[in-house]
C-alpha cells in the first residue's frame, strides 16, 4: 500500500432513514496521517457520516474505502476494516461489567489472539499514555467521565488501529473534564495518527487540524484548513453556524 | 470576603432501639396505632389458634393395631388437634411414591445429590468449565441410582417412581435445558440478518405461550402418542418434561429477551467497532450485562416452574404433590390431608425460599464487584 492512497475514501455516499435523506453525496478523501475535523449543526449527518466509515451505519450509495479495502455486505472486508479502524463514542460505552484493564483487552485477546500476559502489558503501556494506569483494577462505574473517555481512548488504541475515528468525544463531559480528554487526543495527533474527529472544539480544531469540514443537512458544505475556515468563510451556512457557536461560547 | 463553612459529623438520629422504631413506624399516628391494634389482635388469634391446633392438642403417634395402624385417637380430636402421625407413618410414601419400599434410599440418594448439585452450582468460585463435567456426571449417576438395572442394582422403571425425585428431575432438568434455549431463542428473536429464524422464534415463543400448561401436558401425553407410529414409545415422564421444558423456554426466552432490550445500544456498538464477532460480542459483552439485570423475574420464571411441576398430577405422574394427596387416600388416614399439604407446603417453601436468598444474595455480590 502506497503512502499516496487516501487512509479514507468516500465517494458520492448516500443514505436514508426510511424516507429522509441524511447523507447526500458526501465525497471526502483523507490522507495517510491526516487529521480531519468535522463540524456542523446538529442533525447535519456528521455523526452518521463518521459511523459509515466503520460500518455502524450502512449507506445506500456510492462507495467507502477504508484503507484500500472497499466496505461491502462482505463480513471479512468488515472485519478487517474494524481492525484497522478505532472508535470513541460521546458516551464513553466502556463495558460496566469488566474493569479497566478487561475493557483493555478484551479486543486484543479475542480479535487479535494475543496473549493475555502481553494484552495486559500493552494495555498498561497505553492506560499510562493516557495517564490513568493506577485506575486498571477499577470498575468504569467508579471513574469520573473524563477519566473514562481517557479509558476508552486507550482501549482502542489497544487494537493497534491505523485510523481514529471520533464521534463527539467531549459533548457528554463536564466543561472542567473536557481539556484532559482533549490533551489526550491532542498527544494522540503529534504520534501521527490519522485521525477523523466530529467535534464542536473549535480550539482543538485549529491546534491539531488539517483540514475542517464543515457539513449541514447531509452534505460537505465548505472545507479548507483550520484558519481559513474561521476566519474567512466562503459560504453563508458557514458564517451563521460559526456565530451561532462562537455566541454561545 | 467569603468565610467558608467548616464540615462537622451529621447529626446522630435522635432515638434507635426497638421502642423508638415502633414509636416511629407502628405508633406514629391515631390511625396507624389502630391499625397496628387490629392487626396485632389477628396475628396472635391466628397464631394462637395454629398453635393449639398443630402443637398443644396434636397427636404426634398412633399405637399399631391388628390391621395397620389405629387412627381412632386421631379421628377423635379431628378439629381440635393435628394429627402428625399421618407425617412419621407416610413420609416415605410422600418423599419417594410407589417406589419400592426395600430400594428407597436410591431416591434419598438422588435427593441428597440434587441439593448438593444446587449448591455447587451456586457458588460463584465454581464457575467454570469442570462445573458442566460434574453435573453431567450428576446426571449419569442420578440415572443410575433411579433406573438401576446395572451394578446388581435392580431395575426400577419410571412408572413406579414417585414423591420428591420426580419434582427435583422435573424442575432441574426443565429449567436447566430451557435456559440455554430461553437465550437462543431470545436472540433469534431479536436478528435482523436472519427474518426466517427471527420468526421462527417468534412462532414458537407465541405457539407455547398461548396455551396453559395443563393444555401442552394432556397434548404430550394423550395426542403425541396417536401421532406416533405404532410401537414407538416414549415414556410419559419423558413426554412431561419435554412439555415443561418447551413451556419454560417460551417465558424466559421473553425474560431473556427483556434484559436484551435494556442494555444500551452502545455497548453492541463499542463491540462491533472493536472487532468482536456477533457470538464474542453476544457472550462477552451482551449476555453478562443482560443476564445481571434479569435476574429477579429470571428466579421469579424459575420458583414458578418449580411450583408448576405440580400439574404432572393430571397426567398421572407421581411428583410430591401427587404422592402426598395419594398417601392420605387410604382409608386408615382419610381426612388427615391438611396435616399432609402444610407438610408439602413446608418441602417447597424451603426450595422456593432457598432460591429467592440465593438471586437477592447473588444480586448483592454482583453489584458489589461492580461498586456502581
Amino acid at each position: 500500500m502506497s503512502d499516496t492512497q487516501p487512509a479514507i475514501l468516500l465517494d458520492k455516499v448516500n443514505k436514508w432513514y426510511g424516507a429522509m435523506h441524511v447523507l447526500r453525496d458526501v465525497s471526502l478523501s483523507v490522507g495517510q496521517k491526516e487529521r480531519v475535523v468535522v463540524c456542523g449543526p446538529s442533525g447535519s449527518g456528521k455523526s452518521t457520516m463518521i459511523r459509515c466509515i466503520n460500518r455502524l451505519e450502512v449507506h445506500q450509495e456510492g462507495r467507502i474505502v477504508v484503507d484500500g479495502t472497499e466496505l461491502t455486505d462482505d463480513l471479512r472486508a468488515l472485519d478487517t476494516i474494524r481492525r484497522e479502524v478505532g472508535m470513541v463514542f460521546q458516551s464513553f460505552n466502556l463495558f460496566p461489567h469488566l474493569t479497566i484493564l478487561e475493557n483493555c483487552t478484551l479486543a486484543p485477546i479475542w480479535v487479535r489472539k494475543m496473549p493475555k500476559a502481553e494484552a495486559e502489558a500493552l494495555a498498561m503501556e497505553y492506560l499510562a499514555r493516557v495517564k490513568i494506569p493506577e485506575q486498571a483494577k477499577k470498575y468504569p462505574g467508579q471513574l469520573s467521565g473524563g477519566q473514562q473517555q481517557r479509558v476508552a481512548i486507550a482501549r482502542a488504541l489497544c487494537m493497534k488501529p491505523k485510523i481514529m475515528l471520533f464521534d463527539e468525544p467531549t459533548s457528554a463531559l463536564d466543561p472542567e473534564m473536557i481539556k484532559e480528554v482533549l490533551d489526550t487526543m491532542i498527544g494522540l495527533a503529534e504520534t501521527g495518527m490519522t485521525m477523523v474527529c466530529v467535534t464542536h472544539e473549535m480550539g482543538f480544531a485549529r491546534q491539531v487540524a488539517d483540514r475542517v469540514i464543515f457539513m449541514d443537512r447531509g452534505e460537505v458544505v465548505e472545507q479548507g484548513p483550520p484558519t481559513q475556515m474561521f476566519e474567512s468563510p466562503q459560504t453563508d451556512r458557514l458564517k451563521l453556524f460559526l456565530g451561532q457557536i462562537l455566541r454561545g461560547h | 470576603m467569603s468565610t467558608s463553612i467548616a464540615a462537622r459529623p451529621r447529626p446522630a438520629a435522635a432515638r434507635t432501639g426497638p421502642i423508638a422504631w415502633a414509636r416511629a413506624n407502628l405508633f406514629n399516628t391515631w390511625w396507624s396505632t389502630a391499625l397496628t391494634l387490629a392487626l396485632g389482635y389477628l396475628i396472635l388469634r391466628g397464631a394462637w389458634a395454629f398453635l393449639d391446633w398443630g402443637v398443644i392438642h396434636a397427636i404426634w403417634q398412633v399405637p399399631q393395631g391388628p390391621k395397620g395402624p389405629n387412627t381412632d385417637i386421631c379421628r377423635a380430636a379431628a378439629g381440635t388437634g393435628a394429627c402428625w402421625a399421618v407425617i412419621g407413618e407416610k413420609y416415605r410414601f410422600i418423599l419417594f411414591g410407589f417406589y419400592p419400599y426395600a430400594q428407597q434410599w436410591r431416591p434419598a440418594i438422588v435427593i441428597a445429590l440434587f441439593i448438593a448439585l444446587y449448591c455447587i452450582s451456586a457458588n460463584r468460585r465454581f464457575w467454570r468449565k469442570e462445573l458442566a463435567l460434574i453435573w453431567i456426571a450428576a446426571m449419569v449417576l442420578i440415572g443410575i441410582l433411579m433406573w438401576g438395572g446395572v451394578f446388581g442394582l435392580t431395575l426400577v422403571t419410571e412408572s413406579q417412581w414417585g414423591g420428591l425425585p420426580i419434582t427435583l428431575i422435573l424442575a432441574t432438568f426443565a429449567l436447566a435445558l430451557a435456559f440455554p434455549l430461553a437465550v437462543l431463542v431470545a436472540l433469534g428473536r431479536r436478528s435482523t440478518r436472519l427474518p426466517a429464524v427471527k420468526l421462527l422464534c417468534v412462532m414458537y415463543v407465541e405457539l407455547i405461550r398461548g396455551v396453559p400448561l395443563i393444555t401442552l401436558l394432556f397434548m404430550a401425553s394423550v395426542m403425541f402418542p396417536l401421532f406416533m407410529p405404532n410401537g414407538f414409545d416414549v415414556d410419559k415422564l419423558l413426554r412431561a418434561q419435554v412439555a415443561i421444558t418447551l413451556f419454560a423456554g417460551a417465558y424466559l426466552a421473553e425474560v431473556v429477551r427483556a434484559g436484551l432490550q435494556s442494555l444500551p445500544k452502545g455497548q453492541a456498538e463499542a463491540a462491533d467497532a472493536l472487532g468482536l464477532s456477533y457470538w464474542k460480542k453476544t457472550l462477552l459483552v451482551v449476555l453478562p450485562q443482560a443476564l445481571r439485570l434479569v435476574i429477579p423475574p429470571l428466579v421469579n420464571t424459575f420458583i414458578g416452574f418449580f411450583k408448576d411441576t405440580s400439574l404432572v398430577l393430571i397426567i398421572g405422574i407421581f411428583d410430591l404433590l401427587k404422592s402426598g394427596i395419594t398417601a392420605v387416600a387410604e382409608p386408615a388416614w382419610q381426612g388427615f390431608g391438611n396435616e399432609v399439604y402444610i407438610v408439602l407446603a413446608l418441602i417447597y417453601f424451603a426450595f422456593c425460599f432457598a432460591m429467592s436468598r440465593y438471586s437477592r444474595g447473588l444480586e448483592r455480590e454482583l453489584d458489589r464487584a461492580r461498586r456502581r
